[in-house]
């Protein structure tokens, strides 16, 4: 039993979310790693009220192609980042790997199969840089998903997946 | 002396490059089929089977099987009687990988600088290691290599008088601490011995050697870091690593540096001899 997600999201939204959870994102979810998030913090290029971020970064896109290969990249390492968005309406994050649920207070952590990135990118549906184009696949994205599989991995509860 | 000239290094490369990122390798999926037979965690199941899957789709559409398509690392294996004609050897085997990186879409992930974190977008220089061998042959072998699984590496300089347990429990401690961030099941390659150059180098030799545990003590290190219920991604189970290689090489009479490098199930390598 898969539960569905849609962003924007609210507090409720993300309350009824319990670790170990199987759920299922569509819709938009913004795409960020480590330099991203280095300037987000400093000054947001827009409005994070309700937002999913996914921690990655994809292949090129080929030819005929939405997107290219687009796994999850270590979570642990946006820590230092990530109380900051969470003050600017982050709601969910997804990565992969352990995490402080310290560091999560007031959001939701999801993990996705790391490694399974030609199959994730089958999820998602439109893709576009929306700042720090400069960082090269490091950019900014925003992406749509349809079926997005995501596991619950720390809850608002602060219950933890992970031993 | 036998003559090869750089553009045949060069295409070489180039092909490896795109083979190994969206080819798993057989012995690589044989495993995680066997692991997915032997996993007790439902989770943990529908984990390998969505791996298993995605190699299916990588290979078929020629996509990368991660998007974290790595160093390129090169390892050379180059007869004595190898004349190289027509250019730099080193420039040769970064062409092919400049190459075969745009021309497989592959994200380039090496910056030039470890501190202005400038990425130049050629996934250059690769790393290359180089032995000199008998022989008239070359052998050209790649493997790219996330950034997620290497900095869950670690080395740790041992007295000469340490105990084996002492240095297994470093082993199993590493991958403990850090295992469940670097994409498990795991590929363990263990050096020991060398110097502090050295260690770490004869761990990721290890890694290219066909998946498998074979020695007494490799499959008592991988039996332990099983039981130690890391599972797929981490989230519980019994496959936390398809397989551990140890290299040993002689070292200092003060000296026993233990390294232990760290490698996804993603696990790329390539090789072909000219």
């Amino acid at each position: 039993m898969h539960i569905e997600l849609k962003a924007p999201l609210s507090d409720n939204d993300i309350k009824k979310l319990k670790v170990g959870d199987k759920v299922l994102i569509a819709g938009k979810i913004l795409v960020a790693r480590d330099l991203a998030h280095q300037k987000m913090v400093k000054k947001s290029p827009l409005d994070l009220n309700g937002s999913i971020i996914y921690y990655a970064s994809p292949t090129p896109t080929p030819p005929h192609y939405t997107i290219g290969s687009i796994g999850p990249t270590t979570a642990t390492r946006m820590d230092a980042f990530t109380p900051a968005l969470i003050r600017k309406g982050i709601k969910i994050t997804i990565g992969k790997g352990k995490r402080d649920p310290k560091v999560m207070a007031g959001s939701v952590y999801l993990v996705v199969p790391g490694g399974a990135a030609a199959l994730l990118s089958k999820s998602v549906v439109n893709s576009k840089v929306l700042a720090y184009a400069e960082l090269g696949s490091e950019a900014l994205r925003e992406i749509e998903v349809v079926g997005f599989p995501a596991i619950v991995a720390i809850d608002l509860k602060g219950r933890s997946i992970f031993k | 002396m036998r003559q090869i000239p750089t553009k045949k290094i060069a295409d070489t490369v180039n092909a490896l490059c795109l083979q190994a990122n969206t080819e798993l390798t057989s012995d690589v999926e044989k495993a995680l089929k066997q692991a997915l037979k032997q996993e007790t965690s439902k989770t943990g199941r529908e984990i390998l089977q969505q791996i298993l899957e995605n190699a299916k789709i990588a290979r078929k559409e020629k996509l990368p099987i991660c998007q974290d398509c790595g160093l390129a690392f090169i390892f050379i294996e180059i007869g004595q009687e190898v004349k190289v004609t027509d250019g730099s050897l080193t420039k040769a085997i970064n062409d092919g990988v400049k190459q075969g990186y745009k021309q497989g879409y592959l994200r380039k992930s090496t910056t030039s600088d470890p501190l202005t974190r400038e990425n130049p977008g050629t996934n250059l220089p690769a790393m290359v290691h180089t032995e000199i061998v008998p022989g008239n042959k070359l052998k050209i072998t790649v493997m790219t290599k996330g950034g997620g699984a290497e900095n869950c590496s670690a080395i740790k300089m041992f007295k000469p008088t340490s105990s084996k347990n002492e240095i297994d429990d470093f082993i199993v401690a590493t991958v403990k601490n850090n295992g469940a961030n670097a994409c498990p099941p795991l590929i363990i390659g263990v050096g020991i011995g060398g110097s502090f150059d050295q260690a770490p180098l004869l761990a990721k030799k290890s890694l290219l050697r066909k998946v498998g545990s074979s020695s007494k003590w490799e499959k008592e290190l991988l039996n332990k870091i099983n039981r130690l219920g890391i599972g797929p991604m981490g989230l519980g189970g019994k496959a936390t690593a398809l397989t551990l290689h140890l290299k040993k090489g002689p070292c200092h009479i003060s000296s026993l540096p233990v390294a232990v490098n760290i490698e996804c199930h993603a696990h790329r390598v390539k090789s072909t001899i000219i």
